[in-house]
Protein backbone atom coordinates (compact mmCIF):
# COMPACT_ATOMS: atom_id res chain seq x y z
CA UNK A 1 0.00 0.00 0.00
CA UNK A 2 3.02 2.44 0.59
CA UNK A 3 4.51 1.41 -2.51
CA UNK A 4 0.90 2.39 -4.04
CA UNK A 5 0.65 5.94 -2.54
CA UNK A 6 4.43 6.47 -3.37
CA UNK A 7 3.51 6.02 -6.93
CA UNK A 8 0.30 7.74 -7.13
CA UNK A 9 1.85 11.25 -6.58
CA UNK A 10 4.49 10.14 -9.52
CA UNK A 11 1.89 9.40 -11.61
CA UNK A 12 0.63 12.59 -10.64
CA UNK A 13 3.51 14.22 -11.28
CA UNK A 14 4.27 12.32 -14.83
CA UNK A 15 0.68 12.74 -16.04
CA UNK A 16 1.15 16.93 -15.88
CA UNK A 17 4.83 16.81 -17.52
CA UNK A 18 5.16 18.27 -21.09
CA UNK A 19 6.58 15.94 -23.74
CA UNK A 20 9.69 16.64 -25.04
CA UNK A 21 9.61 18.00 -28.15
CA UNK A 22 11.04 20.44 -30.22
CA UNK A 23 9.09 22.03 -33.42
CA UNK A 24 11.18 22.50 -36.39
CA UNK A 25 10.10 25.91 -36.80
CA UNK A 26 8.01 28.32 -34.38
CA UNK A 27 4.45 29.59 -36.78
CA UNK A 28 2.41 31.45 -35.83
CA UNK A 29 -0.40 33.53 -37.88
CA UNK A 30 -1.82 36.55 -36.87
CA UNK A 31 -5.01 38.04 -38.46
CA UNK A 32 -4.74 41.38 -38.13
CA UNK A 33 -2.58 43.24 -41.26
CA UNK A 34 1.00 43.13 -41.98
CA UNK A 35 1.52 46.95 -40.49
CA UNK A 36 -0.03 46.40 -37.37
CA UNK A 37 1.68 43.03 -36.51
CA UNK A 38 5.00 44.28 -36.85
CA UNK A 39 4.30 46.68 -34.80
CA UNK A 40 3.00 44.36 -32.28
CA UNK A 41 5.95 41.52 -33.15
CA UNK A 42 8.23 44.30 -32.04
CA UNK A 43 6.94 45.69 -29.49
CA UNK A 44 6.42 41.85 -27.92
CA UNK A 45 10.01 41.40 -28.53
CA UNK A 46 11.29 45.01 -26.85
CA UNK A 47 8.63 44.06 -23.63
CA UNK A 48 10.56 40.44 -23.19
CA UNK A 49 13.89 42.42 -23.22
CA UNK A 50 15.31 42.39 -26.53
CA UNK A 51 16.36 44.98 -28.87
CA UNK A 52 15.49 45.47 -32.51
CA UNK A 53 18.19 45.61 -34.39
CA UNK A 54 17.60 45.90 -37.64
CA UNK A 55 14.72 45.35 -40.07
CA UNK A 56 15.35 43.60 -43.40
CA UNK A 57 12.65 45.14 -46.24
CA UNK A 58 12.81 41.63 -48.65
CA UNK A 59 9.79 43.08 -50.58
CA UNK A 60 11.28 46.24 -51.30
CA UNK A 61 14.45 44.82 -52.73
CA UNK A 62 12.45 43.05 -54.47
CA UNK A 63 10.15 45.08 -55.70
CA UNK A 64 12.81 47.72 -56.52
CA UNK A 65 14.57 44.53 -58.81
CA UNK A 66 11.25 44.58 -60.54
CA UNK A 67 9.76 40.93 -59.14
CA UNK A 68 6.44 41.29 -57.86
CA UNK A 69 5.99 40.27 -53.96
CA UNK A 70 3.88 41.19 -50.91
CA UNK A 71 5.19 42.40 -47.75
CA UNK A 72 8.18 40.72 -46.24
CA UNK A 73 10.43 41.55 -43.91
CA UNK A 74 13.48 40.04 -41.71
CA UNK A 75 13.24 41.43 -37.75
CA UNK A 76 16.60 41.02 -36.29
CA UNK A 77 16.75 41.40 -32.39
CA UNK A 78 18.68 40.12 -29.20
CA UNK A 79 19.97 40.87 -26.02
CA UNK A 80 23.24 43.37 -26.26
CA UNK A 81 25.20 41.32 -23.68
CA UNK A 82 24.06 38.03 -24.23
CA UNK A 83 25.06 38.28 -28.12
CA UNK A 84 28.28 39.78 -26.93
CA UNK A 85 28.72 36.68 -24.12
CA UNK A 86 27.95 34.43 -26.93
CA UNK A 87 30.30 35.63 -29.84
CA UNK A 88 33.28 35.99 -27.45
CA UNK A 89 32.80 32.80 -25.77
CA UNK A 90 31.42 30.22 -28.35
CA UNK A 91 32.65 32.00 -31.90
CA UNK A 92 30.56 29.03 -33.36
CA UNK A 93 27.28 30.72 -33.65
CA UNK A 94 28.02 33.99 -34.77
CA UNK A 95 26.60 33.34 -38.35
CA UNK A 96 22.92 32.73 -36.53
CA UNK A 97 23.36 35.78 -34.48
CA UNK A 98 21.82 37.97 -34.16
CA UNK A 99 18.30 35.67 -33.93
CA UNK A 100 15.72 36.76 -36.47
CA UNK A 101 11.85 36.48 -37.43
CA UNK A 102 10.83 36.18 -40.85
CA UNK A 103 7.03 38.34 -41.43
CA UNK A 104 5.34 38.34 -44.32
CA UNK A 105 1.73 39.54 -45.47
CA UNK A 106 -0.96 36.45 -46.80
CA UNK A 107 -3.86 38.06 -47.98
CA UNK A 108 -5.08 39.86 -45.05
CA UNK A 109 -3.38 37.72 -42.76
CA UNK A 110 -0.02 37.46 -41.34
CA UNK A 111 2.52 35.32 -40.77
CA UNK A 112 5.63 34.91 -38.71
CA UNK A 113 8.20 32.00 -38.44
CA UNK A 114 11.16 31.57 -36.96
CA UNK A 115 13.83 28.69 -36.57
CA UNK A 116 13.03 26.74 -33.42
CA UNK A 117 15.99 28.07 -31.12
CA UNK A 118 15.66 24.30 -29.07
CA UNK A 119 17.36 23.45 -32.82
CA UNK A 120 20.78 25.15 -31.78
CA UNK A 121 21.39 23.32 -28.84
CA UNK A 122 21.47 20.35 -31.37
CA UNK A 123 23.53 22.23 -33.55
CA UNK A 124 26.10 23.64 -30.99
CA UNK A 125 26.47 20.43 -28.19
CA UNK A 126 27.39 22.84 -25.43
CA UNK A 127 25.60 22.69 -22.06
CA UNK A 128 26.80 26.47 -21.35
CA UNK A 129 24.31 27.16 -24.82
CA UNK A 130 21.87 24.73 -23.91
CA UNK A 131 20.38 27.24 -21.40
CA UNK A 132 20.18 30.24 -23.70
CA UNK A 133 18.53 28.43 -26.48
CA UNK A 134 15.92 26.59 -24.52
CA UNK A 135 15.38 30.28 -22.88
CA UNK A 136 15.38 31.43 -26.49
CA UNK A 137 12.63 29.40 -27.21
CA UNK A 138 10.64 30.20 -24.55
CA UNK A 139 10.78 33.66 -25.21
CA UNK A 140 10.43 33.27 -29.05
CA UNK A 141 6.81 31.10 -28.50
CA UNK A 142 5.68 34.00 -25.97
CA UNK A 143 6.67 36.87 -28.58
CA UNK A 144 4.88 35.15 -31.17
CA UNK A 145 1.55 33.94 -29.68
CA UNK A 146 1.67 37.34 -27.77
CA UNK A 147 1.04 38.80 -31.53
CA UNK A 148 -1.68 35.96 -32.36
CA UNK B 1 -3.89 10.62 6.61
CA UNK B 2 -1.66 8.34 3.93
CA UNK B 3 -5.57 6.80 2.18
CA UNK B 4 -6.78 10.88 2.43
CA UNK B 5 -3.42 11.66 0.37
CA UNK B 6 -3.81 8.78 -1.75
CA UNK B 7 -7.60 9.48 -2.58
CA UNK B 8 -6.57 13.37 -3.15
CA UNK B 9 -3.69 12.41 -6.15
CA UNK B 10 -6.37 10.35 -7.55
CA UNK B 11 -8.84 13.20 -7.40
CA UNK B 12 -5.77 15.46 -8.94
CA UNK B 13 -5.29 12.94 -11.46
CA UNK B 14 -8.88 12.39 -12.72
CA UNK B 15 -8.88 16.50 -12.44
CA UNK B 16 -5.89 16.60 -14.66
CA UNK B 17 -7.26 14.29 -17.25
CA UNK B 18 -10.40 16.10 -17.61
CA UNK B 19 -8.39 19.39 -18.27
CA UNK B 20 -6.61 17.50 -20.89
CA UNK B 21 -9.59 16.51 -22.72
CA UNK B 22 -8.83 17.38 -26.31
CA UNK B 23 -9.98 20.32 -27.89
CA UNK B 24 -10.19 20.28 -31.54
CA UNK B 25 -10.47 23.58 -32.30
CA UNK B 26 -7.63 25.34 -30.18
CA UNK B 27 -5.63 22.10 -30.92
CA UNK B 28 -6.33 22.83 -34.74
CA UNK B 29 -5.18 26.99 -34.38
CA UNK B 30 -2.07 25.78 -32.53
CA UNK B 31 -0.54 22.99 -34.71
CA UNK B 32 -2.97 23.56 -37.66
CA UNK B 33 -3.56 27.28 -38.47
CA UNK B 34 -0.35 29.09 -39.86
CA UNK B 35 -0.01 26.67 -42.53
CA UNK B 36 -3.39 25.68 -43.56
CA UNK B 37 -5.71 28.97 -42.03
CA UNK B 38 -7.71 29.54 -39.75
CA UNK B 39 -10.98 28.69 -42.02
CA UNK B 40 -8.65 26.24 -43.78
CA UNK B 41 -8.37 27.84 -47.32
CA UNK B 42 -4.51 27.37 -47.39
CA UNK B 43 -1.25 29.57 -47.50
CA UNK B 44 1.57 28.06 -46.92
CA UNK B 45 -0.16 24.43 -46.63
CA UNK B 46 -2.91 23.59 -49.17
CA UNK B 47 -6.63 24.11 -48.57
CA UNK B 48 -8.10 21.58 -46.50
CA UNK B 49 -11.24 23.11 -46.32
CA UNK B 50 -13.07 21.94 -49.67
CA UNK B 51 -15.87 20.10 -49.42
CA UNK B 52 -14.86 18.23 -52.42
CA UNK B 53 -11.56 17.24 -50.38
CA UNK B 54 -13.06 16.53 -46.93
CA UNK B 55 -16.47 14.75 -49.15
CA UNK B 56 -13.35 12.35 -50.64
CA UNK B 57 -10.96 11.59 -47.38
CA UNK B 58 -11.83 9.72 -44.02
CA UNK B 59 -10.79 10.71 -41.19
CA UNK B 60 -8.29 7.62 -41.06
CA UNK B 61 -6.75 9.09 -43.70
CA UNK B 62 -6.74 12.92 -41.87
CA UNK B 63 -5.68 10.95 -39.16
CA UNK B 64 -2.28 9.17 -40.68
CA UNK B 65 -1.53 12.32 -42.53
CA UNK B 66 -1.30 14.03 -39.44
CA UNK B 67 1.11 11.87 -37.60
CA UNK B 68 3.06 10.82 -40.60
CA UNK B 69 3.31 14.40 -42.91
CA UNK B 70 4.40 14.05 -46.06
CA UNK B 71 8.31 13.71 -45.61
CA UNK B 72 10.31 16.12 -47.83
CA UNK B 73 6.59 18.04 -48.47
CA UNK B 74 6.49 21.12 -45.80
CA UNK B 75 3.89 19.57 -44.51
CA UNK B 76 5.61 18.26 -40.84
CA UNK B 77 4.66 14.61 -38.92
CA UNK B 78 3.20 15.23 -35.68
CA UNK B 79 4.18 12.68 -33.17
CA UNK B 80 3.90 14.57 -30.47
CA UNK B 81 0.36 14.96 -30.86
CA UNK B 82 -1.06 12.05 -29.24
CA UNK B 83 -4.34 9.56 -31.01
CA UNK B 84 -7.12 11.80 -28.86
CA UNK B 85 -5.72 14.95 -29.84
CA UNK B 86 -5.79 14.18 -33.16
CA UNK B 87 -9.10 13.00 -33.81
CA UNK B 88 -9.82 15.86 -31.95
CA UNK B 89 -8.39 18.04 -34.87
CA UNK B 90 -9.90 15.57 -37.47
CA UNK B 91 -13.18 16.23 -35.80
CA UNK B 92 -12.37 20.35 -36.33
CA UNK B 93 -11.22 19.70 -39.40
CA UNK B 94 -14.20 17.89 -40.42
CA UNK B 95 -16.20 20.50 -39.08
CA UNK B 96 -14.72 23.33 -41.37
CA UNK B 97 -16.86 22.54 -44.54
CA UNK B 98 -19.60 20.17 -42.84
CA UNK B 99 -18.73 17.50 -44.92
CA UNK B 100 -19.73 13.76 -43.58
CA UNK B 101 -17.02 11.21 -43.58
CA UNK B 102 -17.68 9.06 -46.76
CA UNK B 103 -17.71 5.42 -46.30
CA UNK B 104 -14.60 3.76 -47.60
CA UNK B 105 -14.00 0.34 -46.57
CA UNK B 106 -9.48 -0.11 -46.78
CA UNK B 107 -9.50 -3.27 -49.45
CA UNK B 108 -7.08 -3.55 -51.68
CA UNK B 109 -7.64 -2.71 -55.31
CA UNK B 110 -5.74 -5.59 -57.61
CA UNK B 111 -4.86 -4.39 -61.27
CA UNK B 112 -2.18 -4.42 -63.84
CA UNK B 113 0.67 -2.14 -62.90
CA UNK B 114 2.32 -2.26 -66.32
CA UNK B 115 -1.10 -0.84 -68.11
CA UNK B 116 -1.49 1.15 -65.02
CA UNK B 117 1.75 3.21 -65.57
CA UNK B 118 1.20 3.62 -69.46
CA UNK B 119 -2.36 4.92 -67.86
CA UNK B 120 -0.71 7.10 -65.54
CA UNK B 121 2.08 8.75 -68.21
CA UNK B 122 -0.93 10.22 -70.31
CA UNK B 123 -3.80 10.97 -68.08
CA UNK B 124 -1.91 11.75 -64.73
CA UNK B 125 1.90 12.39 -65.08
CA UNK B 126 1.74 16.11 -66.79
CA UNK B 127 -0.12 17.36 -62.79
CA UNK B 128 1.78 14.47 -59.94
CA UNK B 129 5.49 14.56 -62.05
CA UNK B 130 6.65 11.32 -63.95
CA UNK B 131 7.59 9.37 -60.97
CA UNK B 132 4.51 10.88 -59.11
CA UNK B 133 6.58 13.42 -56.89
CA UNK B 134 4.04 16.28 -57.43
CA UNK B 135 3.16 19.87 -58.13
CA UNK B 136 6.16 22.46 -57.09
CA UNK B 137 5.82 25.12 -54.65
CA UNK B 138 4.04 24.84 -51.27
CA UNK B 139 0.27 25.83 -50.71
CA UNK B 140 -1.32 28.93 -52.32
CA UNK B 141 1.03 31.50 -51.02
CA UNK B 142 3.95 33.13 -52.81
CA UNK B 143 5.01 30.20 -54.45
CA UNK B 144 1.73 30.13 -56.57
CA UNK B 145 -1.17 32.71 -57.77
CA UNK B 146 -4.06 32.43 -55.32
CA UNK B 147 -6.25 31.62 -57.78
CA UNK B 148 -5.06 27.87 -57.97
CA UNK B 149 -6.94 26.02 -55.36
CA UNK B 150 -4.55 23.52 -54.55
CA UNK B 151 -0.61 21.74 -55.68
CA UNK B 152 -0.72 18.67 -57.35
CA UNK B 153 -0.16 15.71 -54.09
CA UNK B 154 2.98 13.98 -54.71
CA UNK B 155 1.40 9.90 -55.21
CA UNK B 156 5.24 8.92 -54.50
CA UNK B 157 5.36 10.05 -51.28
CA UNK B 158 5.75 7.53 -48.17
CA UNK B 159 2.69 9.71 -46.30
CA UNK B 160 0.49 9.98 -49.11
CA UNK B 161 1.30 5.73 -49.51
CA UNK B 162 0.64 5.64 -45.87
CA UNK B 163 -2.21 7.66 -45.27
CA UNK B 164 -4.52 6.98 -48.54
CA UNK B 165 -6.41 3.59 -49.45
CA UNK B 166 -7.18 2.17 -52.82
CA UNK B 167 -10.52 3.13 -52.19
CA UNK B 168 -9.82 6.23 -51.38
CA UNK B 169 -7.84 7.12 -54.69
CA UNK B 170 -10.39 5.22 -56.54
CA UNK B 171 -12.81 7.58 -55.07
CA UNK B 172 -10.72 10.61 -56.12
CA UNK B 173 -10.09 9.65 -59.72
CA UNK B 174 -13.73 9.10 -60.07
CA UNK B 175 -15.30 11.48 -59.00
CA UNK B 176 -12.09 14.35 -58.94
CA UNK B 177 -11.75 16.87 -56.86
CA UNK B 178 -14.25 19.86 -57.18
CA UNK B 179 -12.76 23.52 -57.11
CA UNK B 180 -9.44 22.45 -57.96
CA UNK B 181 -7.61 20.81 -61.51
CA UNK B 182 -8.33 17.12 -60.84
CA UNK B 183 -11.54 16.21 -62.98
CA UNK B 184 -13.59 12.83 -62.96
CA UNK B 185 -11.65 10.75 -64.78
CA UNK B 186 -14.51 8.68 -65.02
CA UNK B 187 -16.34 11.37 -66.95
CA UNK B 188 -13.10 11.70 -69.17
CA UNK B 189 -13.88 8.20 -70.28
CA UNK B 190 -11.76 5.80 -68.12
CA UNK B 191 -13.32 2.97 -67.34
CA UNK B 192 -13.32 0.91 -63.95
CA UNK B 193 -10.40 -1.03 -65.27
CA UNK B 194 -8.41 1.43 -66.63
CA UNK B 195 -8.87 3.23 -62.91
CA UNK B 196 -7.77 -0.43 -60.91
CA UNK B 197 -4.87 0.00 -63.18
CA UNK B 198 -3.52 3.51 -62.09
CA UNK B 199 -3.79 2.60 -58.38
CA UNK B 200 -1.91 -0.48 -59.02
CA UNK B 201 0.63 1.59 -60.70
CA UNK B 202 0.79 4.17 -57.91
CA UNK B 203 1.46 1.82 -55.80
CA UNK B 204 4.93 0.80 -57.17
CA UNK B 205 6.19 4.21 -57.49
CA UNK B 206 9.14 4.65 -55.45
CA UNK B 207 9.59 7.80 -52.67
CA UNK B 208 11.98 10.02 -53.42
CA UNK B 209 15.54 9.63 -51.47
CA UNK B 210 15.84 12.12 -48.80
CA UNK B 211 19.01 13.96 -48.04
CA UNK B 212 21.23 12.33 -47.05
CA UNK B 213 23.58 13.19 -44.54
CA UNK B 214 24.33 14.93 -40.78
CA UNK B 215 25.85 18.41 -41.78
CA UNK B 216 27.90 20.74 -39.79
CA UNK B 217 25.87 23.92 -38.86
CA UNK B 218 28.32 26.35 -39.89
CA UNK B 219 30.76 26.53 -42.89
CA UNK B 220 34.28 28.26 -41.70
CA UNK B 221 37.49 29.08 -44.12
CA UNK B 222 40.79 30.63 -42.55
CA UNK B 223 41.76 33.64 -44.18
CA UNK B 224 45.45 34.37 -44.72
CA UNK B 225 45.19 38.09 -44.72
CA UNK B 226 44.11 40.23 -42.11
CA UNK B 227 40.74 41.40 -41.72
CA UNK B 228 40.58 44.44 -43.86
CA UNK B 229 41.63 42.54 -46.63
CA UNK B 230 39.55 39.39 -45.96
CA UNK B 231 36.38 41.35 -46.58
CA UNK B 232 37.58 43.42 -49.32
CA UNK B 233 38.58 40.14 -50.86
CA UNK B 234 34.74 38.45 -49.86
CA UNK B 235 33.52 41.85 -51.29
CA UNK B 236 34.96 41.04 -54.69
CA UNK B 237 34.23 37.28 -54.59
CA UNK B 238 30.49 38.61 -54.27
CA UNK B 239 30.43 40.86 -56.72
CA UNK B 240 32.27 37.95 -58.97
CA UNK B 241 29.50 35.42 -58.55
CA UNK B 242 26.48 38.05 -59.62
CA UNK B 243 25.51 38.84 -55.70
CA UNK B 244 24.56 42.75 -55.29
CA UNK B 245 26.11 43.73 -51.38
CA UNK B 246 23.48 45.06 -50.00
CA UNK B 247 25.08 45.79 -46.63
CA UNK B 248 28.25 46.02 -44.41
CA UNK B 249 27.92 46.32 -40.72
CA UNK B 250 29.33 45.10 -37.50
CA UNK B 251 27.37 42.11 -35.92
CA UNK B 252 26.43 43.93 -33.03
CA UNK B 253 25.52 47.07 -35.01
CA UNK B 254 22.22 48.04 -33.85
CA UNK B 255 23.00 46.14 -30.49
CA UNK B 256 25.48 48.23 -29.10
CA UNK B 257 25.54 51.88 -29.01
CA UNK B 258 27.57 53.83 -32.13
CA UNK B 259 31.31 52.69 -31.08
CA UNK B 260 30.82 50.22 -28.44
CA UNK B 261 30.12 47.34 -31.50
CA UNK B 262 33.52 45.14 -32.19
CA UNK B 263 34.81 45.89 -35.24
CA UNK B 264 36.51 42.68 -35.39
CA UNK B 265 33.04 40.97 -36.10
CA UNK B 266 32.07 42.23 -39.71
CA UNK B 267 28.91 41.02 -41.37
CA UNK B 268 28.66 41.18 -45.56
CA UNK B 269 24.96 40.78 -46.88
CA UNK B 270 24.64 39.87 -50.49
CA UNK B 271 21.65 39.20 -52.42
CA UNK B 272 20.65 37.91 -56.35
CA UNK B 273 17.44 39.12 -56.51
CA UNK B 274 16.66 36.14 -58.86
CA UNK B 275 17.78 33.61 -56.93
CA UNK B 276 15.50 34.96 -53.67
CA UNK B 277 12.83 35.36 -56.76
CA UNK B 278 12.98 31.90 -57.15
CA UNK B 279 13.53 30.53 -53.92
CA UNK B 280 10.28 32.45 -52.57
CA UNK B 281 9.05 30.46 -55.14
CA UNK B 282 10.00 27.40 -53.47
CA UNK B 283 8.32 28.23 -50.36
CA UNK B 284 7.50 31.61 -48.56
CA UNK B 285 9.18 30.78 -45.38
CA UNK B 286 13.06 31.46 -46.68
CA UNK B 287 13.13 34.42 -45.35
CA UNK B 288 14.74 32.36 -42.41
CA UNK B 289 17.80 31.98 -44.93
CA UNK B 290 17.51 35.96 -45.99
CA UNK B 291 20.20 37.73 -46.25
CA UNK B 292 22.38 35.99 -47.88
CA UNK B 293 25.18 36.91 -45.66
CA UNK B 294 28.96 36.14 -44.70
CA UNK B 295 30.86 37.13 -41.21
CA UNK B 296 34.51 37.91 -41.22
CA UNK B 297 36.06 37.50 -37.57
CA UNK B 298 39.32 38.54 -36.53
CA UNK B 299 40.27 36.86 -32.63
CA UNK B 300 43.15 35.03 -31.17
CA UNK B 301 42.82 32.19 -33.49
CA UNK B 302 43.21 34.99 -36.58
CA UNK B 303 40.82 35.73 -39.03
CA UNK B 304 38.05 33.48 -40.35
CA UNK B 305 35.36 33.53 -43.00
CA UNK B 306 32.01 32.06 -41.56
CA UNK B 307 28.76 31.24 -42.79
CA UNK B 308 25.59 29.28 -42.17
CA UNK B 309 25.37 26.21 -43.64
CA UNK B 310 22.39 26.11 -45.64
CA UNK B 311 22.45 22.05 -45.77
CA UNK B 312 21.77 21.98 -42.41
CA UNK B 313 19.09 24.49 -41.78
CA UNK B 314 17.22 23.19 -44.77
CA UNK B 315 16.18 19.85 -43.01
CA UNK B 316 14.13 22.17 -40.67
CA UNK B 317 11.73 23.02 -43.92
CA UNK B 318 10.72 19.42 -44.95
CA UNK B 319 10.91 20.63 -48.50
CA UNK B 320 12.78 18.69 -51.03
CA UNK B 321 12.78 21.30 -53.05
CA UNK B 322 14.44 23.82 -50.84
CA UNK B 323 17.38 21.33 -50.24
CA UNK B 324 18.34 21.27 -54.14
CA UNK B 325 18.12 24.97 -53.45
CA UNK B 326 20.25 24.91 -50.28
CA UNK B 327 22.49 22.55 -52.04
CA UNK B 328 23.42 25.21 -54.72
CA UNK B 329 23.61 27.89 -52.21
CA UNK B 330 25.74 25.18 -50.02
CA UNK B 331 28.06 25.36 -52.70
CA UNK B 332 28.17 29.57 -53.82
CA UNK B 333 29.35 30.07 -49.58
CA UNK B 334 32.02 27.30 -50.37
CA UNK B 335 33.07 28.97 -53.64
CA UNK B 336 32.75 32.15 -51.49
CA UNK B 337 34.85 31.17 -48.53
CA UNK B 338 37.68 29.60 -50.75
CA UNK B 339 37.83 32.81 -53.32
CA UNK B 340 38.46 35.01 -50.59
CA UNK B 341 40.54 33.68 -48.65
CA UNK B 342 42.77 32.29 -51.27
Amino acid sequence: MKRLLLLTPLLFLAALATPAFAEDLLMTRSSQAFPETMMSLQEGITKHGYTVSRVQRVDIGLTAMGYETDKYRVVFFGKPDEIRWLTDNHPETIPYLPPKIAIFAEANDTLMVAINPAHFAQFFDDPALKDVFLRWERDFRAILNAVD
Amino acid sequence: MSYRLAILCVLLLAAAGAQAEPRGASLYEQHCSACHGDAGLGGVGVPIALPSFLGGVTDDYLSKTIRHGRPGRVMPAFHQLTDAEIDAIVAHIRNLADVAEPDLPNITIQGDPVRGEALYTSHCAQCHGASGEGGKGTGVTFSRPRDLPIIAPALNNSGFQQAASDTMIRHTLIHGRAGTPMISFREAGLSDQDIDDIIAHLRTLEPTPPLEGAEAPILVAESPYDLDSTVDNLRQAVISKNFRIIREQTLADGLQPEGQDSQKQVILYFCNFNFLNDALAIDPRVGLFLPCRITVVEDDDGVRLMAINPLRLSHLFNNRELDAACQEMHGIYRDLLEEASL
